[in-house]
């Protein structure tokens, strides 16, 4: 359900950035989500479908790139993917990583005209 | 002609900021504030009534109670002798977000207290994601809910400042791999403070409390 404040304010950004710019129109928004960061494109796109809807950013497509979750093992610094099983170090079975990637919820940029 | 404008901003940004406000608000007041998380049925409103007599005399304590529709968690801390219990009807939302907790600060003259309590909407995925403002978020974690939590919502372990491992009590009845829990906990959120408490006995709870006293005598 937090993804209709989260759409808003997406929403906001792109046209505080189209108007700068001075667009007519967006056409495209690029979102970068980690794999870590709780949200879901789907309910994203449906809330934006409502939202964006006589807004100069009507009709434009949404495209989420997805970044995997990476962990960087303190103790002998290889770096590896987490499942939902294991977490701990797979080469040395250490603990305290460091989350390097997948945390991110950002808007990039978009495409206007 | 098609352009491309590079962005890179936070989306959270906005409620970042409202969090913001609401910390300043907090600490003008003198206030120490926690945001207690957790899935529903894990022990959240038990807690905050197994707390609030341990406190009396202690803290001055206000707590704000979200929930999606009743008002029953906040009657029960109010009945645990909360000074005031603020109820926060969210309508649908999974969480609290920085603008319902700032409607809920407008009711409460803040100078009057030591302590606010925050229990948020039961849910391990979403809470996460939406600061709210409060000095520390609070984790609890129950032991029916499985010892594979910290893996299954990684997110929600990695942001807390304090957890509690609560309803100890039913560990002998419970297949809760402790070392395996904590070892994912550990990964996630290295040294964060643990507190392994039952409700239901009142094991481990004088250790928390006077973890909210000495946090609250430092503001
Ligand atoms: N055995 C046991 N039960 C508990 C404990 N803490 C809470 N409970 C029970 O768990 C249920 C849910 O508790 P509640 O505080 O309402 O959870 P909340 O949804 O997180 O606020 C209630 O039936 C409580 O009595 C505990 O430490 N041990
Ligand atoms: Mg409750
Ligand atoms: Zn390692």
């Amino acid at each position: 359900m937090h993804e209709l404040p989260v759409t808003q304010s997406i929403l906001k950004i792109a046209l505080q950035h189209a108007e700068k710019g001075n667009a007519k129109r967006i056409t495209d928004l690029n979102i970068v989500m980690g794999e870590l960061s709780s949200m879901v494109d789907d309910s994203i796109q449906f809330y934006w479908d409502i939202i964006a809807k006589d807004t100069i950013a009507e009709g434009a497509t949404l495209h989420f790139r997805r970044v995997p979750a990476e962990l960087q093992c303190m103790t002998c610094f290889h770096k590896y993917h987490p499942t939902d099983k294991e977490l701990v170090c797979p080469q040395c079975g250490g603990v305290g990583a460091k989350i390097i990637t997948g945390e991110e919820f950002a808007l990039e940029s978009i495409d206007v005209e | 002609m098609t352009q491309n404008i590079p962005i890179v901003e936070n989306i959270m940004n906005a409620n970042d900021r409202l969090a913001e406000e609401n910390r300043a608000r907090i600490n003008a007041a003198g206030v120490f504030a926690i945001n207690i998380m957790a899935s529903p049925g894990a022990g959240k409103t038990s807690l905050i009534e197994q707390t609030l007599p341990r406190l009396k005399g202690k803290l001055r304590v206000a707590t704000i109670d979200g929930d999606i529709a009743t008002s029953i968690d906040s009657d029960r801390a109010a009945a645990a002798g909360a000074q005031a219990a603020v109820q926060i009807n969210t309508g649908g939302d999974c969480h609290l977000d920085a603008v319902m907790l700032r409607g809920a600060l407008e009711q409460l003259d803040l100078t009057q207290f030591d302590l606010l309590i925050v229990e948020n909407v039961g849910n391990l995925v979403c809470p996460a994601g939406f600061k709210l403002g409060t000095h520390k978020s609070v984790l609890i974690a129950s032991v029916p809910e499985g010892d594979d939590k910290p893996y299954k919502y990684p997110g929600m372990y990695r942001g807390v400042d304090a957890l509690v491992i609560n309803k100890v009590d039913l560990l002998p009845y419970i297949n809760f791999r402790m070392d395996y829990f904590k070892q994912g906990v550990e990964v996630l959120n290295p040294g964060v403070t643990t507190f392994e408490t039952s409700c239901r006995t009142g094991d481990g709870l004088d250790a928390w409390v006077d973890w909210l006293i000495q946090n609250a005598k430092r503001k």
